[in-house]
């Protein structure tokens, strides 16, 4: 069955993401992460920041409630227990803290067939309350025998 | 911060994720796909066992660029190609190495290693210096 990609361009309804302090906490510990500016309010205020700084990767958590959809969309058919994750891009702009409430814009950015194999494309775009860029990142999903 | 001049490696990062850090990473990230968590399930669809979240390991390639850096302002972007799968209760090792430097950036290769298979490849980080 050939990929459907008439979804290509499709752009999904903002999300938005209030980022909590404890739940900063919550995901530097499950990676291991021990700077104190994820753990600690006080040397986060000391190194300059107004509350605890979320590690980079934390986009995941902040940008999921957007990029949910398009998996699930079923204008797209991607068939969701077949599908591994491929590959993954972040690129970051402003630090986001705790307080923030980041704003998530998901898209469809490409579907293409490869070796039988199907390719879905995400991308999402998040900004902060001041309209700070803080990350775009690219979500690839390979699907099996398509 | 580590020294990051042309061609230098970034000082290598290992973990050993125990038996229950796919619970805990789960619940930090929302992501609760029971081929990480539920051991039967995870054989009931073909795999060894409970299998790591691949963002979770790319977590950790991330915090060996952060840690080299000198902190989080410094990691500008991060792409990675997830291949094979990594396990519970397996150390996995980050290294990397810097590609160039140009116009205050550093451009550092760097792969996430379990067992001696490649479990990130490919990746590219860029940070600034």
């Amino acid at each position: 069955m050939p990929v459907n990609t008439q979804a290509i361009g499709k752009t999904y309804d903002p999300a938005v993401y209030a980022v909590g302090r404890e739940k900063i906490r919550e995901y530097a510990r499950a990676v291991g992460e021990t700077n104190p500016v994820y753990l600690d309010v006080e040397a986060a205020r000391a190194a300059g920041y107004a509350d605890v700084v979320a590690p980079p990767m934390f986009a995941v958590v902040y940008s999921a409630p957007a990029v949910g959809p398009p998996i699930f969309d079923p204008e797209i058919e991607l068939n969701f227990a077949m599908m591994v994750h491929g590959g993954q891009q972040f690129d970051w702009g402003a630090l986001v803290v705790a307080g923030d409430e980041i704003t998530t814009t998901a898209t469809v950015q490409d579907i293409y067939e490869r070796d039988g194999r199907g390719y879905y494309v995400f991308r999402s775009d998040s900004t902060n309350q001041r309209g700070e860029k803080v990350c775009r990142a690219t979500w690839t999903n390979i699907v099996r025998g398509v | 911060m580590a020294e990051l001049s042309s061609g230098a490696q970034i000082p290598e990062l290992r973990v050993t994720p125990d038996k229950y850090q796919t619970v805990r990473y789960a619940g930090a990230s929302g992501d609760f796909n029971p081929i990480h968590i539920d051991e039967e399930f995870a054989r009931a669809v073909g795999l060894p066992g409970k299998i790591l979240h691949g963002l979770w390991t790319m977590a950790q390639v991330a915090r060996a660029q952060t840690d080299a850096a000198g902190g989080p302002e410094h990691l500008k972007r991060l792409s990675v190609q997830f291949r094979g799968m990594g396990f519970p209760e397996q150390e996995v090792v980050v290294s990397g190495t810097v590609r160039e430097v140009s116009d205050g950036r550093a451009i550092v290769d760097t792969v996430a290693e379990q067992t001696g298979n490649q479990i990130i490849r490919n990746a590219e980080a860029e940070l600034s210096l």
